[in-house]
């Protein structure tokens, strides 16, 4: 494989595939955190439920969240007035949807596992319910919070089937490395398929490595 | 204070004054609601109701329920539970940090000087043992700044060893402190080791309170009755260093020598009497190998069983028990007024 064997295309599928799995990991953490926070704490009878939706997208065939996506976004559903079908915005939103348990999951396990006490005792030293969840949860869940951001953009970046239903193929903006390897494999460029294949399948082993070797990923115990 | 809270099937009503200052003991068996009550207090338990008042101050009651990083509290738990993720001096700064603005607190270094903290400043917690933990939450608790503090059973969870280590740091705190100390247990050595006022509970109820040796020796209660039946008197040295590597006790109702004591004359102490060591005479006892014996007046006197009747006895001021057989009772004509000699075949310095 020489160096011409990347086109300035791949290239830029591979920057549309970083941006969108940096930009939904970012607001998947932003936004999983309060769902998390709850989940743990909640004794509500809606819990099972909503852990259930949380769930979804680990079972569900990826077309299938598409496809009701797509419905949304189209011009008759409850998102057509953001006209994000097609677009860069629509996948992100997709990708949000498709990733949600693995960041939601470690996020809710890590507040699990900090407990009542260190809490109650940090109320009993003065701090209100902020400065806990700052000074006291964020530390303590930090093996969490690594672990959620590196499978949710790990995920991320592997998405196939929710793009092919609601971002299409437009290079720049909603051609990612998974639906660019399938477009060489139906050319039978094996070649290329290959190369960005490799590139992913490394890019994903390191990143998975990072957690696991570093540690991050075991818990901080008592 | 007063508090009602229902929990499940366990139903917690009481009220009760606690002395401004000092230890007070709350005593009772495992799940009588000792730290229901403390968690009522520190505003831990959301469902609870009724009154929490500190020194005219109002944590809960009138509409009012302050959340619990309000309240001036200090909570000492039972396992110790400092944050993992700071060292030993971050944990002690956490609360004195935002407590800092709102008054004057004990120094810095006079509480690490107090728990003799200073070696491990910089050690990380997982590294500390059970006992320094305790110690490390102590001081974190009374950096805060606290208007009351609530230790729930702190040496419960400790070893022998620990528990004898930690020991004279509370006793050491419980001399320099001057706010008021909930301090929760169910061993009565503790208690008569630390504190001077009770709140005696069972089933979530009060069952009395008032200075501890009242209700040590008050035989309508349960702990004149157990097997560790004990009495706690206030005595002075009067004699550190008496022939025979022996110090002369006074208190008020005589002497008592017991093995030389390392405290100066003068110095205040507390002695226990364990009922079993107490026996009684008619007759000041000579030719025994006991060398405590002191008049006594019998002022009450209750069955202990289909044997035995349990003594109340005072000399001075003190009050003390002992247990003997229906067949003695009868033959020294034991009843209240009775004038006797006890003969104290032990007796335990406690600080």
């Amino acid at each position: 494989m020489s160096l011409d064997l990347v086109s300035p295309d791949d290239l830029q599928a591979l920057s549309v595939t970083l941006q969108l799995a940096a930009l939904t990991t970012v607001l998947l953490i932003l936004l999983g955190t309060p769902l998390a926070w709850w989940l743990a704490r909640t004794q509500s009878r809606w819990r099972a439920i909503i852990e259930a939706v949380v769930a979804l997208p680990l079972v569900l065939p990826p077309t299938v969240l598409g496809f009701y996506l797509l419905l949304m976004m189209g011009p008759n559903g409850p998102l057509a007035d953001f006209s994000l079908a097609f677009t860069f915005g629509g996948l992100v939103l997709g990708s949000m949807v498709y990733s949600l348990p693995f960041v939601v999951q470690p996020l809710r396990d890590s507040f699990a596992a900090v407990g009542e006490q260190p809490l109650e005792a940090a109320a009993c030293l003065g701090a209100g319910p902020l400065d806990r969840f700052r000074s006291v949860v964020l530390p303590l869940a930090r093996p969490g919070y690594v672990t959620a951001a590196v499978l949710g953009f790990a995920h991320t970046l592997g998405e196939f089937g929710v793009v092919l239903m609601i971002g299409g193929n437009i290079p720049g903006e909603t051609r990612v490395l998974s639906i660019a390897v399938y477009e060489h494999v139906e050319v039978l460029d094996y070649a290329r398929a290959h190369l960005l294949s490799a590139g992913l399948l490394l890019l994903s082993f390191a990143l998975l490595l990072m957690v696991y070797a570093s540690g991050f990923g075991r818990r901080v115990t008592p | 204070m007063e508090t009602r809270l229902r929990k499940g099937d366990f139903d917690l009503r009481l009220a009760f004054e606690a002395p401004e200052t000092g230890f007070t003991a709350v005593f009772g068996a495992s799940g009588c609601g000792k730290t229901t009550l403390l968690r009522v207090i520190a505003g831990l338990e959301p469902g609870a109701q009724g009154r929490v008042s500190i020194g005219g101050e109002t944590w809960m009651g009138d509409g009012i329920f302050l959340p619990t990083h309000r309240r001036m509290v200090g909570y000492v738990f039972q396992q110790p539970s400092l944050f993992v993720h700071l060292n030993v001096a971050d944990n002690l700064a956490f609360g004195m940090r935002r407590r800092h603005a709102l008054g004057i607190g004990p120094t810095f270094d006079h509480v690490v000087d107090l728990l003799g903290l200073q070696a491990m400043l910089q050690r990380r917690v997982p590294g500390l043992s059970g006992g320094e933990r305790q110690r490390v939450a102590i001081a974190q608790a009374l950096l805060s700044n606290p208007r009351l503090l609530l230790m729930d059973e702190p040496l419960a969870a400790l070893d022998q060893g620990s528990r004898l280590v930690l020991l004279p740091y509370l006793e050491a705190l419980q001399r320099a402190l001057d706010i008021p100390v909930l301090y929760v247990s169910h061993a009565l050595d503790e208690v008569a080791r630390l504190t001077d006022f009770m709140l005696l509970l069972r089933d979530g109820r009060l069952l009395a309170r008032g200075p501890v040796n009242d209700l040590l020796t008050r035989l309508d209660l349960p702990l004149a009755h157990g097997g560790e039946a004990e009495a706690v008197i206030q005595a002075r040295v009067a004699v550190r260093d008496a022939p025979d590597h022996l110090s002369e006790l006074v208190f008020s109702g005589g002497r008592l020598w017991v093995p030389r004591v390392a405290l100066a004359t003068g110095t205040a102490v507390r002695l226990r009497i364990l009922a079993r060591d107490v026996s009684l005479a008619q007759q000041p006892l000579f030719g025994s190998s006991i060398l405590n014996s002191f008049p006594v007046v019998v002022s009450g006197l209750a069955d202990d069983g289909p044997a035995q009747v349990m003594v109340r006895l005072s000399a001075g001021d003190a009050m003390l028990l002992t247990r003997v057989t229906r067949r003695s009772q009868r033959a020294l004509s034991i009843t209240p007024g009775s004038r006797l000699y006890a003969q104290v075949k032990s007796v335990a310095l406690l600080a």
